[in-house]
């Protein structure tokens, strides 16, 4: 930027999360969905060759699986949902490894799109999360009961009732599916921007900017983006585990709502 | 596909066709999941739950299989203990009746040599005696005979000398009566 023979440094930002149709103008599949079907495909090779000969003593694969399975189960599943938890451990794993293999993607070499850090992916999800604890907390409670205990929970002082009702609704009906979508993505989205700045600036400072100055702080650039990337891989298998747990809490919360 | 500025794209508007493919691909997964992997996965949890439950009862039951084998083991020793020492006390029993019947037996053994002995020797010195006696007959009549010879003219001292050793001799013999008939010197 200093250097006038250099070209203009440009930051990254929302326009490197769109891309161009693969095969050419007017078609519709993009980078991002790409990630989404590889994503997709190597959840489902992974559980099916761990399950294909699952035996009572498992192999690596299969123990690695099972894990994975036995994690949501135990630690989301009946922890947040309780007894009836194990009705809702199919969706919550396919929810949990889906998240994790499209945030992931973020830090794979090549690939290096985390696809959910395009919002239609975790609103999506979060929308099926959505209708479930809406469907369980009417089935269980009945349509007025369900609402009845959601805007207006007992042990309050009905004098809070005008001010609570509409927040108590606005927060499950609107807020969860909201908040589900946004936080999943935005973190996806300025981890993956922080890493491009690292990685992009880095090599402008070295390749462009040039000098002393800027090999030095072009190198500690790179370095660092070396260290935000495992950052990044343990910020993305939080967010695929906060996604999963709050759907879990939703869904228990709507089961067990007292009366 | 809607882009609110004409050059940076606002993040937070979703791309329709995202949200399909998204959806699409979680749908399929889930179905594919559902149908092939989780089944097996609780499965093998229930499998794995009834082996390992069948391997601790298993394990109870040989344990208690062992107990009683060792509690077996336990009587038959102590039987075997108290059948030891009575074959000991037995043996015990049975040496020291040997040992006192060889006593007793050589006692008697001891006790018969010794009569017999005494017997040779009583008949021993009969014999001697008898021999003696016999010799002292024969010496008597020569020494008699000689005495007899040289003082035959004193008739009437010999006569006496004779009466007096009959008489002698027969009292000894009245005596002594273990002594052959007294006459056989006559």
């Amino acid at each position: 930027m200093i250097a006038a023979e250099s070209p203009e440094f440009h930051s990254p930002g929302p326009a490197d999360f769109e891309f161009p149709p693969i095969f050419g103008e007017g078609t519709f599949f993009t980078k991002p969905m790409l990630v989404v079907v590889l994503g997709t495909i190597a959840v489902g090779a992974f559980f099916y060759f761990a399950a294909r000969r699952a035996t009572v003593v498992p192999g690596k694969l299969q123990f690695a699986a099972e894990s994975f399975y036995g994690f949501v189960r135990n630690q989301i599943a009946m922890d947040a949902i309780g007894r009836e938890g194990s009705k809702y451990v199919p969706y919550l794993v396919t929810l949990f490894g889906f998240l994790v293999a499209l945030n992931i993607s973020g830090i794979i070499p090549i690939l290096q799109l985390p696809a959910t850090s395009k919002i239609g992916i975790p609103l999506g999800l979060a929308a099926i999360s959505w209708i479930i604890f809406n469907y369980v907390g009417i089935r269980r409670q009945g349509f007025g009961g369900y609402f009845k205990n959601m805007m207006f929970p007992p042990g309050v002082p009905k004098a809070l009732y005008p001010l609570l009702a509409p927040l108590e609704f606005l927060s499950t009906v609107v807020f969860r599916p909201a908040t589900l979508t946004l936080r999943l993505t935005f973190n996806m989205f300025a981890g993956h921007l922080v890493l491009l700045l690292t990685i992009l600036g880095g090599e402008y400072l070295i390749t462009e900017y040039q000098g002393v100055v800027g090999y030095a702080a072009g190198s500690v650039s790179l370095l660092f983006s070396i260290v935000l990337t495992f950052f990044e891989g343990f910020i993305q298998i939080l967010q695929a585990y906060v996604f999963t747990l709050l759907t879990a809490i939703y869904i228990g919360g709507a089961l067990t709502h007292e009366h | 596909m809607t882009i609110l500025a004409a050059e940076e794209p606002n993040p937070v508007l979703p791309h329709t066709s995202e949200i399909i493919v998204g959806l699409v691909a979680f749908g399929l997964l889930f179905f594919f999941l559902r149908a092939k992997v989780f089944p097996m996965f609780e499965k093998t949890y229930a499998e794995r739950t009834a082996s390992i439950e069948g391997g601790m009862k298993e394990a109870e039951e040989s344990q208690a299989e062992a107990q009683q084998l060792l509690e077996q083991y336990r009587s038959q020793l102590s039987e075997a203990r108290s059948e030891a020492a009575r074959i000991r006390e037995d043996a015990k029993q049975q040496g020291q009746t040997i040992v006192d019947d060889m006593r007793r037996e050589a006692e008697e053994e001891a006790q018969r040599i010794t009569s017999r002995a005494h017997a040779q020797i009583e008949a021993e010195r009969e014999q001697v005696l008898r021999s003696l006696r016999t010799e002292v007959g024969t010496l008597a009549t020569t020494l008699a005979s000689r005495i007899v010879g040289e003082a035959l003219e004193d008739d009437e001292r010999s006569q006496r000398v004779v009466e007096r050793f009959l008489d002698d001799l027969e009292s000894a013999e009245a005596s002594d009566a273990a002594v052959g008939p007294a006459s056989r010197d006559e």
